[in-house]
């Protein structure tokens, strides 16, 4: 394998290049039905009746099914089970779904999708979660006792005596906005009943074990009667958890029904209607600073807006508090942080998972300290920031792993030239028609779930009689390249050419339950769990094999396709190896488990172990800002992050730039507006995603400092280059400007918002 | 009955009337086979339909199989060499790290060969422009714009002003 060929090798670039690569969409079986969704147009109300004789008698509908047709649990979710298969009862808002229309194909079914009635009386909707929160406010779910999903507190030192240490005390009030994911490929499911009963699912989702989950409780049969099976996936960007299982579900309970294959093909706009988005946030953040420029306390109240449903809300709104104060050490903290119902669209996990909006608030208010405290921002930042041995807000000792803050800081800082060109930044005065700025924010972050949950990893590794391996594993191909990353680790840990090994198509009917491919989990617990996978098959080789290799089996080695004993010429090409394991009645076979280190976690104090390692990331943006239209263009973007070890290094740039471009979607451009509680933007002409020509060029910097608890010394990068740009974005708009921006997505004064492009029909 | 003639991958198609009113991206997908065509929006917004009508880019979620009639048709399935190996421009998509998810990847690719043939001395922020109407959210557009960039000098080749380039893979093999 070549040299080029490592650095960016994908084990699926050639079919997706060719067009090959086969979606759930491309995916065909004989007698094929089609489904399709019905909504109501109401945001709250108590439903009378469903009425769906018109829809039934539609030529070449099958059936219409309701909650009435499902045989088990109607409702699921992955923390609550609240979240409905079919509206019952009650609509709670816009993006419920009523029915579903069988129909032999798909426009049939989105015709007769119009002929359904849904008879309700509207009941009074809240979609303001500050008025959620209140003791009069309607409830969203009334057997819920109140509108609150959850709470999380920090209670670290004393706050009043860190503000009566302070200098001066600043305090912001900041709002974030919903977000859409946008994945290029729509939700979408194709369920297969097999001859043995157990139902096939084919899906575009990232979490085929909270499918399985979802569809066994939905149809009230067990795990194994249900097969997730992995095909390629047009993205998730943590979009694809409970939306996408629940679309699956509705499509295997239709399978199961009619004892039909079923497909569900989502359009753009049911995808933005029903999908949950990010949370918009509400951050009142109080800071207490020292005449030397020391943060000495920090209260904050953080609202989330959860929508109609839980989600994940709690885990969501959990890290949110954990990271509260940045990459900061505060000796006295005191957070308080809700998640609301609403009757708005529900909202649940996106890339950066509740960090990109403490984000935007944290790396605005430390320069909002520094500037007042007569320092630089990169004066102020390095004054405060975590390093070796550091105690966390949460109380956690940072050690075991390279506290890279300051190295990740000063390659951006040195890249981009920072501290010469933030003189010559415009702060509002200019002699041409443009404000220029540059502007930077950095983060840490929590690798994986923490204490948000059981965090483990599976994977198998199955040498074949012949010398070729396939190898599987919890972690799910998202579109990322998972699959690629934890090739070449089992490549380099057992000593053989990539072109050895294939990714078996993953089943959750095959490889254990290990948890969702979400918070940047996939290399370092899918790699831990190869690499053990792989030592595990070495330890059985070597066992089995040492005598012929006249050497102790701690002493067989595993290099350029062949097993070694002392020296390279008792060797055996690994083909005959697996022959001669085979000969001895030994499969070369072997299940590794990574565990995740243990974390620990307080509720009442906040206080606890959160995460068993952290990454460290810095961005910087250059910009001009139009005098006259508030236009802002971005010039240059730079961002060093310590990801531990680069397995895959054009696949970790790509993380990179991908999570910079959408961090600048959500700083300059992305938002779900809704009008009543119904999405107004619900097509990718009106939601605007950055276009190649909204982006710089971009310059990524990895930093690798091998993290000792990760047995590839990878960590993460998915979230923690999404999390950052807006920040960094409103820190360079305030340079230029002189107009801090409280709220996203940022508007600077005079920018009129571009109007949607022209829908064409065909 | 009379039928719809269009020439398709290298190759001379006909089909009845009774298509001629569907969706083209449909009839690619469904009739054809041909799935490299992703539906994304149903509205020409995203650009994952994108295929190339006598060179030219072409959203056909928004088009109709009589749109085509005696146009040369290349849809992403045409672009390899028949015996697999890939063309210039995907192998450099490859190389570069270009491809995630790979659902923006068939009219990403179209658009770049259709722009490159016509400006294969492209700057950067000229790529940039070309690609604008592909959606594209796993890249940033970072890599995409690098592997056209790179490919383009394929498309020079010794061409002198107003030959065809030795790139259009569309004509007649």
């Amino acid at each position: 394998m070549t040299e080029l060929e490592t650095k960016s090798w994908r084990n699926d670039a050639h079919a997706k290049v060719t067009g090959k690569a086969k979606y759930t969409d491309d995916l065909k079986f004989p007698n094929l039905l089609h489904a399709a969704p019905v909504y109501s147009d109401y945001v709250h109300a108590k439903i009378d009746s469903i009425i769906t004789e018109d829809a039934e008698n539609y030529p070449g509908v099958v059936r219409v099914l309701t909650a009435r047709d499902v045989a088990g649990a109607n409702h699921c979710g992955q923390i609550v089970q609240d979240f409905p298969i079919f509206a019952d009862g009650k609509i709670l808002h816009h993006g419920d779904v009523v029915a579903m229309i069988v129909a032999e194909s798909r426009d049939i079914a989105i015709r007769a999708s119009r002929l359904v009635r849904v008879e309700a009386t509207p009941l009074p909707a809240v979609l303001d979660p500050e008025e959620a929160m209140g003791p009069d406010s309607v409830l969203v779910h009334a057997n819920h006792g109140g509108n609150i999903v959850n709470t999380h507190q920090i209670r670290r030192g004393n706050v009043e005596q860190g503000f009566r240490e302070a200098a001066f005390v600043i305090e912001e009030r900041f709002q974030t906005q919903f977000v859409e994911h946008a994945y290029m490929e729509p939700e979408v499911a194709v369920c297969v009943p097999r001859a043995d009963g157990v139902i096939e699912v084919y899906g575009s989702m990232q979490h085929p074990f909270s499918t399985r989950r979802f569809t066994s409780a939905c149809l009230g049969v067990p795990f194994s009667e249900i097969e997730v099976v992995g095909v390629p996936m047009g993205g998730g960007f943590g979009g694809k958890d409970d939306t996408a299982a629940i679309v699956c579900a509705r499509t295997a309970l239709a399978a199961k029904l009619l004892n039909r294959p079923v497909k569900m093909m989502y359009r753009r706009d049911w995808s933005i209607r029903e999908s949950y988005k990010r949370h918009p946030y509400r951050v009142y953040y109080k800071m207490g600073v020292t005449k030397d420029g020391v943060i000495s306390a920090v209260q904050c109240q953080i609202i989330a807006d959860a929508g109609a449903y839980c989600s994940v809300t709690p885990w969501v709104t959990w890290r949110s508090t954990v990271q509260c104060c940045g990459p900061y050490q505060v000796e006295n903290v005191h957070c308080d942080t809700y998640g609301v119902y609403t009757n708005n669209i529900v909202t649940g996990a996106m890339r950066g998972f509740g960090s990109p909006q403490m984000n935007f608030v944290i790396e605005q208010m430390v320069e909002i300290a520094a500037m007042k405290a007569g320092l630089s921002g990169i004066e102020f930042r390095r004054r405060n920031m975590v390093r070796q041995g550091s105690v966390t807000i949460t109380g956690q000792r940072l050690d075991g792993h390279k506290v890279a803050m300051e190295q990740v800081f000063d390659a951006v800082l040195g890249e981009i030239d920072y501290a010469k060109k933030l003189a010559r930044c415009s702060f509002g005065k200019s002699n041409s028609d443009e404000f220029y700025g540059i502007g930077l924010a950095m983060s840490y972050r929590g690798v994986s779930l923490g204490a948000e949950g059981v965090d483990f990893c599976a994977a198998i590794i199955n040498a074949q009689v012949d010398g070729s391996i396939l190898l599987e594993t919890g972690i799910h191909e998202n579109g990322q390249g998972s699959e690629s990353a934890l090739m070449l680790v089992c490549a380099r840990e057992l000593g053989v050419d990539i072109g050895r090994i294939r990714y078996r198509r993953a089943s959750t009917s095959n490889i254990p339950d290990s948890g969702t491919t979400v918070a940047s989990r996939g290399t370092i617990m899918g790699g831990g769990a190869v690499t053990q996978a792989a030592r595990e098959l070495k330890k059985k080789i070597a066992e089995a094999l040492c005598e012929k290799l006249r050497c102790r089996s701690e002493e067989v080695r595993f290099k350029d396709n062949c097993i070694l004993g002392r020296t390279d010429n008792e060797r055996m090409p690994f083909g005959d190896a697996m022959k001669a394991m085979f000969q001895s009645q030994c499969f070369p076979y072997a299940l590794g488990v990574f565990k995740a280190p243990r974390v620990s976690w307080d509720e009442h104090t906040g206080q606890g172990d959160a995460y068993f390692t952290w990454v460290y990331g810095c961005q910087a943006v250059e910009l001009t800002v139009n005098k006259n239209t508030g236009e802002v263009t971005l010039l240059n973007a730079v961002a060093a992050h310590d990801i531990g070890k680069a397995i895959n290094p054009e696949m970790v740039k790509g993380q990179f730039f991908g999570g910079m471009a959408m961090g600048t979607g959500y700083g300059l451009h992305e938002e779900i507006k809704l009008k009543d509680g119904k999405i107004v933007n619900l097509n990718l002409n009106s939601y605007r995603i950055p276009r190649a020509m909204d982006l710089p060029e971009m310059k990524a910097i990895l930093i690798e400092n091998p993290d000792p608890i990760s047995p590839t010394g990878a960590k993460s990068i998915g979230e923690p280059a999404n999390e950052i740009m807006a920040p960094a974005i409103a820190n360079a708009i305030y340079h230029a400007t002189g107009q801090r921006h409280f709220s996203l997505p940022i508007r600077v004064a005079g920018a009129v918002e571009k109007t949607p492009e022209k829908e064409c029909k065909p | 009955m009379q039928t719809v003639k269009f020439h398709i991958n290298g190759k001379d198609m006909e089909v009845s009337r009774e298509l001629a009113e569907k969706r083209l991206v449909e009839f690619l997908r469904e009739d054809l086979g041909l799935t490299g065509a992703k539906n994304a929006c149903d509205i020409g917004a995203c650009g994952a339909c994108t295929i190339l009508i006598d060179n030219e880019p072409l959203k056909i979620c928004i088009k109709r199989v009589k749109d085509v009639e005696g146009r040369r048709v290349l849809t992403i399935e045409g672009l390899a060499a028949p015996d697999g190996r890939l063309h210039p421009l995907q192998q450099a998509f490859v190389d570069a790290g270009a491809i995630q998810c790979g659902f923006c990847t068939p009219g990403m690719v179209l658009t770049a060969h259709a722009f490159l043939l016509r400006n294969p001395w492209a700057t950067r922020g000229e790529i940039r422009k070309a690609i604008n109407g592909n959606l594209c959210r796993c890249t940033g557009y970072q890599q995409i714009i690098d592997a056209i960039e790179k490919a383009a000098i394929y498309y020079r080749g010794n061409r002198q002003e107003g030959e065809p380039s030795k790139m259009d893979v569309g004509a007649a093999r």
